[in-house]
């Protein structure tokens, strides 16, 4: 692609100072990305995925986070020196979020109406008639059906989905360049699921909207991502367009993680699960932060940390054991 | 315990909407004036006893004031006073609530200490010495009680606020570009409406008692206003001989009270379940688990009667 990215985030830390000390929740992740653009980040809990969303909208929970180093250039302003009253006008506008529970994201004394109209109004100051064909427009384009009379009604009268549903609405009706979505399907059943993500590509593809996509599944992954970043210890250890990714695992962690898909077309089978546990952020062995996981460990693992080595066109992974491609071409 | 009636109870209900309209309608439904007697009609007993008369239907007090018309007319004092009271309190106790509750940090530290202040006054005894300082007048007795009372707002309002404040429609919100004074006027607060009306109603009742009492020890509403808590004290002396001074009033305190807490409880149990630590039926709470045989009567009630 080229032009200028949307986002680019560059060696961004975020730590958190606790009394038992300093846990590097993210630890210098870097990644660029477009308009348009569907960029998932997997890993297991405790990888770094929800801070890095939390620390792009400066909203790490203080005062024991603080985003210590990096920057992060949206539409090549950095967010991370704004005022909080200039930070206030790019959220909302620029940025918006789409979070795990459709349950609380929702005010439950207020109605949707009210809700919607509240973001658009204070965006794109629009009032009466203006404001309510508005709010109507951003209901029916995620298909809220009856959305005049649902307009007077209140979160409880919805179901999971639909609650999503509104509160994507109220993220994208002011027209975000960047929508940060933080398991967005956790906790909507499966077909719900497929609904959802259809609906969030079609909106993506009308409004060339960028998404940052934090999830566990695969599936999803697949199914909308164009590009994967693979986190582990608050670090991006992979990154590549989807089909490379899962074609060319080049990260042993990522492998492990696609070795626990179980498959449909083997009958019954172990589950796989990867050994040991995720590290303590607060302390970090020397070296590769997975070299005590892993199967293809070295002993320059223990000792030193692993380079970036590219393994093909935009294709990363940090790892000792990775042979660079192609990386002249 | 059986699921609570979604009906408006009818006996808390009819007591507080009688007591309500006479209060209104004071003038029209008291025979005589309150305030000025007959003295040689002094100590008439009620119409049913002997020496009882039409003109007085509940006897007269000492300096031949008509007692049916002092309590209804006392009605008013305890109701502005609660409403006066209570909103004022309320208020103020709820901004600094929800202000510490979405705070934190220094803020929620400095106004918890000062709320910890508040709540560990020994009421009655501040409630003396403020108002023995300063005139007994209408306004300082409201003004005592709302100063006594917002502790008991802030902290319970700030407690909802904590839990409030963590779920995801707030930071949604601050993605939006919210302000802090817009997040919790337009999103905190809503939701607390609920907890206000509970801490509110069961406090009433705890309002007419104590200005029951500032005006029993003679620090409250001044003479010769109708304050049933005056009355009561006025009769005190005459207990062996003229009781209906006393008993009177009293009876319409403690129906007052009884009418406000149940409608409380009940209000509780309709708008918030989780509240049940908050109200009369607190004491009673733990019979359901480990039943004990004498119920215990709430505190204030026995005041009520003891006053």
């Amino acid at each position: 692609m080229a032009a200028a990215p949307l986002l680019v985030v560059e060696d961004l830390k975020t730590h958190f100072f606790t009394r038992r000390g300093v846990t590097k929740a993210v630890d210098g992740v870097s990644f660029t990305l477009h308009a348009g653009e569907t960029l998932a980040l997997v890993g297991e809990s405790g990888s770094g995925k929800s801070v890095t969303c939390l620390s792009l909208v400066r909203l790490v929970p203080e005062p024991a986070g603080r985003i210590v180093g990096g920057r992060v250039l949206l539409e090549g302003e950095d967010l991370l020196t704004k005022s909080p009253g200039e930070m206030r006008r790019v959220r909302g506008k620029k940025i918006a979020m789409v979070l795990q529970d459709p349950m609380t994201s929702l005010n439950p004394a207020l109605t949707i109406g009210t809700q919607v109209s509240e973001v658009v109004r204070l965006h794109q100051g629009l009032r009466g008639g203006a404001l309510r064909e508005r709010v109507l427009s951003a209901l029916r384009r995620l298909r809220i059906s009856a959305a005049d009379t649902r307009l007077g009604q209140y979160p409880h009268q919805f179901s999971g989905g639909m609650r999503q549903r509104v509160s994507s609405a109220i993220g994208l009706s002011c027209e975000p360049r960047l929508l940060i979505a933080d398991e967005p399907t956790t906790s909507l059943d499966v077909t719900i699921q497929a609904q959802y993500l259809e609906l969030l590509k079609e909106v993506q593809a009308a409004a060339g909207v960028a998404i940052i996509l934090v999830t566990h599944d695969f599936g999803i992954v697949a199914a909308i991502a164009d590009r994967v970043a693979v986190m582990y210890a608050g670090r991006i250890v992979e990154m590549g367009t989807t089909l490379e990714v899962f074609n060319n695992p080049s990260h042993p962690y990522t492998r492990a993680l696609l070795r626990c898909l179980p498959d449909v077309g083997l009958g019954r089978q172990q589950l796989v699960e990867i050994g040991g546990q995720p590290p303590d952020l607060s302390r970090l062995p020397a070296g590769c932060p997975f070299a005590p996981r892993c199967p293809e460990r070295q002993s320059i693992c223990e000792e030193q940390s692993p380079p970036t080595v590219s393994v093909g066109d935009g294709h990363l992974a940090e790892c000792w054991a990775t042979k660079a491609v192609g990386s002249q071409q | 315990m059986p699921a609570p009636s979604r009906e408006l109870p009818w006996f808390p209900g009819a007591i507080l909407a009688a007591l309500v309209l006479t209060a209104v309608f004071a003038p029209y439904l008291a025979p005589q004036s309150p305030t000025e007697g007959d003295i040689t009609q002094k100590l008439i007993p009620p119409v049913w006893m002997e020496r009882g008369e039409g003109r007085h239907p509940l006897g007269t007090d000492r300096f031949g004031r008509d007692v049916l018309s002092r309590v209804i007319y006392g009605s008013r004092i305890s109701l502005v006073v609660s409403l006066l009271a209570i909103g004022l309190s309320g208020t103020f106790g709820t901004a600094l609530g929800l202000i510490s509750g979405y705070r934190g940090g220094f803020t929620d530290s400095l106004l918890m200490r000062f709320t910890d202040i508040g709540l560990s006054l020994p009421t009655i005894l501040i409630a003396v010495v403020l108002v023995a300082v300063s005139e007994p007048s209408f306004r300082n007795v409201v003004l005592v009680i709302s100063l006594l009372l917002w502790p008991r707002f802030a902290r319970q309002i700030r407690g909802e606020t904590l839990g409030i404040k963590e779920q995801d429609f707030v930071a949604l919100a601050v993605v939006a570009g919210r302000s802090s004074t817009w997040i919790i006027s337009r999103h905190i607060f809503p939701n607390v409406v609920p907890t206000l009306l509970v801490i509110s109603t069961l406090q009433v009742g705890y309002v007419i008692l104590l200005e029951g009492t500032l005006s029993f020890l003679g620090v409250g509403v001044p003479p010769p206003n109708p304050a049933w808590g005056l009355m009561i004290a006025d009769g005190r002396g005459f207990l062996a001989t003229a009781w209906w001074i006393t008993l009177f009033p009293g009876v319409a305190m403690l129906l007052t009270v009884l009418a406000v807490n149940l409608m409380g409880d009940w209000l509780r149990d309709h708008l918030d379940p989780k509240l049940r630590q908050l109200g009369s039926r607190a004491e009673t709470e733990p019979a359901a688990i480990e039943p004990v045989p004498e119920a215990r009567p709430r505190g204030a009630a026995a005041g009520a009667d003891g006053g």
